[in-house]
């Protein structure tokens, strides 16, 4: 593929585009104007992931915003994936902070509704949301290839974008989620991140109704994965997390083991199973590995997994 | 009694051929204290106009709600205007002032519709002024007749019962209608 | 229609201070019938107030009067006097008949005895839900008679989110009661229309100018204006 065929050229789409299992990361900003946080994180995922995410308030929690901490970590070797969500900004900031971004060289963006705002820190903020994702993905792509604003104006140097959203195959309605996706590749997504998974009997059967639909070559769809830590995180992500489908023999079997580095690399030990099993599935390009506040798992777990080393593509 | 200069507005040219055969029926709203008084007179004074028009007499155009112009439409009528005092000289002070918003209005929904505004009018003239009378029954049957018949018009309904079914117990007796038609220039609309 | 609360009764002795004559104004329609700020409700507010100064020893004159709507002029011209001899006028309407109030008997200390709190719909009796916010757009046609932007906690106009479970919301209301997705809903009705096809058509951003975002509203009905 030459350069021209990429929509952004950015390392997450030539992987993607090559054919090669691709594996992106995630990393949480600090809660304080800490550039050496993400530094760190970025030192410690470099080399292993493609790309990674960087996520926008996540949990309407206020962090590090996303351009800034996906410009540092782009500075310390790792690709970023900015996220931008609906909560936080009208259209106008919206497309602001994807120009912005653009000039400091991100070229992947993740399309996000966002957490409401009662999730947070600050539930007593206004949310925005002047657009939904679907709304900004299209937003973006008419960005991207009419070089236009929303408002119709033109531009003259367009953001160079690689159009990511999320999609959950656990929500509900579950028979309306491949036809989601199906819009939301209509709107113009390039890739999407699947919410973390852990019942891999119903993502096959989502896979199922989307490579049913076509909708596996027409985007690029990486399986989230997250290492459980403990027990009592799996517990917590199955009560309390919205859209959250943890099967409890998964808890018994991190159960089993002793609290503490026993069950960790239960955990650990999972995910590589995981992911193993999720790189058969017809249709699935990649992994997204959500290693919350425990990036220092990825390394292990990538290797583990076989997905090393990452692919140099020029 | 001096006539005042009498105002008429002017109609824009046709795109459409007009058909000869092509009858319209018009449905007028003429108040007792000049509209009709004028007809009257015409009447009496033997000047000609269309015998298209078909009136329904009423106190006061004042009386005239939106719903009754639109009824008339409705029911297929080619043309609707209301006739009432001069503006400044209406019996009931304003009537004729609430008239003219209303007719304004009625002429909003047509053009929503995809109808021409022109089809519904309102003309103002004092009792004594009975050429004004004709003089606006045969231009506005003219500008009927360039705009060709209502899109809703159809057989077995009659505009005329309609409108004054619409006005309910609004309406005034025919009493003169039939020496104000007394001066036929073509055959009857019927 | 629209509804309000009544303040929490510290707030509205706050907002009393030590004024001498108070007159709870009450309003006879909205907050009449969702049982907040009626005639009926007045009267008890000013009872509530002469105890609270009896308690406090205080000589306090609370009288109480109700508009049939305290957002017409020709209806406060009835209560004028009453509210010409108050020192302060604790209305119960809704945001609009207390502004009216403010307005017509300006500098007339007004203050607002209830927070107006949303257009709702009676859903059964003493129950209501918030079901518009004037957003002066409205597109509910397309979604099978259900309004995306008040009754999503997101307003998505492409719903519905990841957070979707069950028929609920990811978010919960004050007292941690169950929310239901309105895009599940959405669903349900358009499937029982027959028009699920609605559910899959792009739905462009909304105008948002038409909404009070854009600044104050002002409707004016031209035909009906007085000659």
């Amino acid at each position: 593929m030459t350069a021209t065929e990429y929509k952004a050229g950015s390392n997450l789409e030539k992987v993607l585009a090559s054919g090669a299992f691709a594996v992106t990361g995630e990393c949480g900003p600090p809660k304080s104007a800490d550039g050496g946080v993400i530094e760190e994180k970025a030192k410690i995922l470099k080399g292993y992931v493609d790309a990674v995410n960087i996520t926008d308030n996540q949990t309407a929690v206020v962090r590090v915003c996303s351009m800034a901490s996906g410009y540092v970590a782009q500075q310390n070797g790792v690709e970023a994936i900015m996220q931008m969500t609906c909560r936080d900004r009208n259209r106008l900031a919206m497309q602001a902070d994807i120009l912005g971004a653009s000039t400091l060289g991100i070229k992947n963006i993740l399309c996000l509704t966002g957490d409401h705002m009662s999730f947070g820190n600050h539930p007593q903020a206004k949310g925005v949301h002047d657009l939904d994702a679907i709304n900004l993905i299209k937003m973006y792509k008419d960005m991207r290839d009419e070089k236009k604003f929303q408002c119709g104006d033109e531009m003259a140097v367009a953001p160079e974008l690689y159009i990511g959203c999320a999609e959950n195959p656990f929500a509900d309605p579950f028979e309306l989620r491949a036809l989601r996706l199906k819009k939301k590749i209509e709107a113009g997504a390039d890739f999407i991140q699947t919410q973390c998974i852990f019942n891999i009997p119903k993502f096959k059967q989502w896979m199922e109704e989307v490579r049913a639909l076509g909708l596996h070559k027409e985007v690029k769809i990486l399986a989230g994965i997250t290492p459980i830590k403990g027990a009592g995180m799996a517990n917590y992500m199955k009560k309390f997390v919205p859209g959250m489908d943890v099967p409890q023999e998964i808890i018994d079997r991190i159960a089993a083991q002793e609290k503490g580095a026993p069950q960790q690399a239960e955990g650990k030990k999972l995910a590589v199973e995981m992911i193993k099993e999720l790189a058969e599935v017809e249709g699935v390009a990649g992994v997204h590995i959500m290693a919350v506040e425990w990036e220092v798992a990825v390394p292990e777990i990538v290797e583990a997994a076989g997905l090393m080393p990452r692919p140099a593509v020029a | 009694m001096a006539e005042p200069e009498a105002t008429v507005e002017t109609v824009e040219a046709p795109t459409k051929p007009v058909d000869p055969d092509f009858e319209p029926e018009i449905i007028v709203f003429a108040c007792h204290y000049c509209a009709y008084a004028a007809a009257d007179l015409a009447g009496s004074m033997r000047l000609q106009y269309p015998s298209n028009i078909r009136m329904i007499k009423l106190p006061c155009t004042g009386k005239l709600e939106v719903i009754h112009l639109l009824r008339a439409i409705e029911a297929g009528a080619d043309g609707v205007y209301a006739a009432g005092c001069l503006e400044g000289e209406c019996h009931y002070l304003k009537g004729n002032l609430w008239a003219r918003k209303r007719v304004n209005h009625v002429k909003e929904l047509l053009a929503e519709l995809g109808i021409e505004p022109e089809r519904v009018e309102i003309y103002n003239m004092s009792s004594a002024m009975g050429a004004k009378f004709a003089e606006v029954a045969t231009e506005f049957t003219q500008r009927i007749k360039e705009l060709g018949p209502n899109p809703v018009r159809r057989e077995g309904v009659s505009p005329h019962a309609a409108a004054r079914e619409a006005l309910g117990g609004v309406a005034m007796p025919d009493e003169t209608e039939s020496s104000a038609a007394a001066t036929v220039e073509e055959g009857s609309a019927e | 229609m629209i509804t309000a609360e009544r303040k929490p009764f510290d707030e509205i002795i706050a907002l009393v201070g030590d004024k001498k004559k108070v007159l709870v104004a009450g309003c006879d329609t909205c907050v009449a019938i969702c049982l907040t700020g009626g005639e009926k409700e007045a009267e008890i507010l000013a009872s509530e107030l002469r105890i609270k100064a009896e308690q406090e020893g205080r000589a306090v004159e609370v009288e109480h009067t109700a508009a049939i709507r305290q957002c017409e002029w020709e209806y406060l011209d009835m209560i004028a006097e009453k509210v010409e001899a108050a020192d302060v006028v604790l209305s119960m309407a809704c945001g609009i008949g207390i502004q009216s109030l403010a307005e017509k008997f300006a500098p007339k200390l007004v203050m607002p005895a209830v927070n107006t709190n949303m257009l709702g719909m009676p859903q059964e009796h003493a129950v209501w839900l918030e079901r518009c916010v004037a957003c002066g757009e409205c597109r509910i046609g397309l979604t099978g008679g259900i309004c995306p932007v008040v009754r999503c906690s997101k307003s998505l106009m492409n719903g519905p989110c990841g957070g979707s479970h069950d028929g609920l919301c990811e978010v919960t209301g004050p007292d941690k009661e169950e929310i239901e997705c309105a895009w599940a809903l959405i669903w349900e009705r358009l499937k029982a229309q027959g028009r699920e096809e609605l559910m899959f058509t792009d739905r462009p951003p909304k105008d948002w100018s038409k909404s009070s975002s854009g600044g104050p509203r002002k409707m004016v009905r031209e035909e009906a204006k007085p000659v």
